[in-house]
């Protein structure tokens, strides 16, 4: 039979069930293969033993007939989850040594439904970046290169060390969290399949906050199938989330493969940039076309306010950033500085030893942004801006199902190409921001391979809480692409 | 606005993030040209439009005044404490902050 490493998730679950392959036997191959693929640094923190006892029990249950839906699925969780006893650092200095005494709400979920964990992946710290350069355990590298060019490439981020594991089939699937498109542009940039759920889908219980009204988490997976799989176990009510929605979780599984035959598709008009390479936009054609062979209507809509959504969410999420991680002051948990004066130095010292570049930048801006005097014109003006975008998103829900555009403005860039200008790196989220601003679901799915062989991902876009419908185009759109190009394994 | 070296000082200090002299030059460039960008809002008419703070269309739920149990309930001292850099008796010790 074919390898372990090769099964989709839904196939690896299935193999599972009918005893053809055993959890334990599942959890050594995808250990070796992340063993051996330290080059790509997608892991901060490794959980063999944890992975072998939970593979263990995986086995004993499924010998019983038991098992849940995921029983002895061996995942990657993104560093920003809390997993209860294993080191949580958000890829941040400032949380070394963390080890918390609880569980994430969306891991819980996993391991009810007998998921395994491998181990903890690399990110942006705390999920601020698209390049997955501002970790403090280093950039996390994409499995895929330029064709006879050995450069290596950012997977994007903030969830690269998510992206990367499971396009190099490091695991079976892989848990990432998306604030701007954290999860979508990386999908695009590794062609694994990327879903961001409506906001108050997924409990943020547990999860290391970076802009709380933004925040949500998804699966990074193989495939359309993989990604329903995931969202089923991941999402659902949680009393410790306020935000958290009370409404029962679709089986996005069967949705896949239902006709999108009249299906109404928006063509955002603004969604085509000055400068944008020109295969991105062949490729968005080519998707409009088979959306529309498979009995959709296009529909060309114009949501003028799109190019302001970056900016908006350059206010917001700094300002919810420097609320949230007041927290990291050297007294409850993490890194505290050797030398100070007084508790404000210790304070100080702290958070600047503890911090990155951005991250720093970051908390600056949302402290200026919400001081006293520039109140109203930022965060103010942010917030009413942003009413306007969701405003027209619903008014365009009244002409359309979903939306289609590019997920990401390039391919997967060299490391250190766009560090230099903040500005330049933030401009890679500006496909992916307004469905956060918004609060809507979005996917990427991999559709096609530029001209230097590197993957490109469409992004479909769609009402809140209508996974189900996204589900379905995703789907069609993954038919028609029929993607099946792999990254050759020079890492191993 | 471009902002300067004054107000980078003073923003560090509110944030409280100690940031070596040598850098606030630099930062106060950095800053200027992201909150430069950022100022393309001000050609959009926000008159009338209502703050949007949430996307989530609910009132708060409110639950039973009373002492919760499990994860986020009462009476677990050793979790509290148990990743601080330094305590005392299920204290936080910090530096002296009342003379």
């Amino acid at each position: 039979m074919t390898d372990i490493s090769d099964l989709t998730l839904a196939k690896l679950r299935d193999a599972l069930k009918e005893k053809k392959i055993s959890a334990a036997e599942a959890t050594d191959d995808y250990l070796s293969r992340l063993e051996a693929a330290s080059e790509l640094n997608a892991v901060i923190t490794l959980t063999a033993d944890k992975a072998r006892d939970m593979a263990k029990a995986s086995d004993a249950r499924l010998a019983k007939g038991e098992g849940g839906a995921l029983e002895g699925a061996p995942l990657g969780i993104k560093d920003l989850f809390c997993t209860k006893g294993v080191l949580t650092t958000a890829g941040s200095h400032i949380l070394d040594g963390f080890t918390p005494r609880y569980e994430s709400t969306v891991t819980s979920n996993l391991w009810r439904d007998g998921a395994v964990m491998l181990g903890k992946l690399n990110m942006d710290e705390f999920a601020m970046g698209s390049s997955n350069e501002t970790s403090f355990y280093g950039p996390v590298v994409n499995p895929w290169r330029r064709e006879g060019d050995k450069t290596p490439l950012t997977p994007g981020g903030s969830s690269g060390g998510s992206a990367a594991s499971v396009a190099g089939h490091l695991c079976a699937a892989a848990t990432a969290t998306d604030t701007g498109g954290s999860i979508r542009q990386p999908a695009s940039l590794t062609a694994t399949v990327g879903v961001k759920p409506t906001y108050g889908r997924c409990s943020r219980w547990g999860i290391v906050a970076f802009a709380s009204s933004l925040d949500q988490a998804g699966p990074i997976a193989r495939d359309t199938r993989d990604a329903a799989i995931m969202l089923k176990s991941m999402a659902g009510h949680d009393p410790k989330d306020s935000t958290s929605i009370d409404r029962p979780v679709p089986d996005y599984e069967a949705a896949l493969g239902q006709s999108v035959k009249g299906l109404r598709i928006g063509v955002p008009k603004e969604y085509r940039l000055d400068g944008m390479p020109a295969e991105i936009e062949m490729l968005w054609r080519q998707g409009i076309s088979w959306m529309k062979d498979a009995g959709c209507e296009i529909v060309d809509i114009s949501l003028p306010l799109t190019k302001y959504a970056l900016p908006v969410y350059y206010i917001v999420a700094p300002a919810e950033a420097s609320s949230n991680l007041a927290r990291y002051d050297g007294v409850k948990f993490g890194h505290r500085a050797k030398d100070f004066d007084d508790i404000t130095s210790m304070y100080e010292n702290s958070r600047a030893e503890g911090f990155g570049d951005e991250v720093k930048r970051r908390i600056l801006i949302g402290t200026y942004v919400l001081s006293a005097g520039y109140y109203d014109a930022y965060y103010l003006r942010a917030q009413k801006v942003r009413k306007k975008i969701f405003d027209e998103f619903t008014r365009a829900y009244e002409k359309v199902d979903l939306i289609l555009t590019p997920s990401a403005p390039s391919a997967a860039f060299g490391l250190g190409e766009k560090t230099a200008d903040p500005v330049q790196m933030y401009l890679n989220d500006v496909f992916t921001v307004t469905a956060n601003l918004a609060g809507l679901p979005g996917a990427s799915v991999p559709a096609g391979l530029d001209a230097q062989g590197l993957p490109l991902g469409l992004q479909l876009l769609a009402r809140p809480f209508d996974e189900e419908t996204m589900f379905k185009g995703m789907y069609a759109l993954e038919q028609a692409a029929g993607f099946t190009a792999r990254p050759d394994e020079w890492w191993a | 606005m471009a902002i300067d070296k004054d107000t980078v000082r003073k923003v560090a200090r509110l944030a409280r993030i100690a940031e070596p002299e040598d850098r606030l030059e630099p930062l106060a460039k950095e800053l200027s040209g992201i909150l430069g960008w950022i100022e393309q809002l001000n050609e959009v008419d926000v008159e009338g439009v209502e703050a949007m703070a949430s996307t989530v269309d609910v009132s708060l739920p409110l639950r039973e005044d009373r002492l919760q149990e499990g994860d986020t309930g009462g009476g677990q001292p050793d979790n509290v404490v148990a990743n601080a850099p330094k305590t005392e008796d299920h204290f936080f010790v910090v530096p002296r902050v009342v003379e």
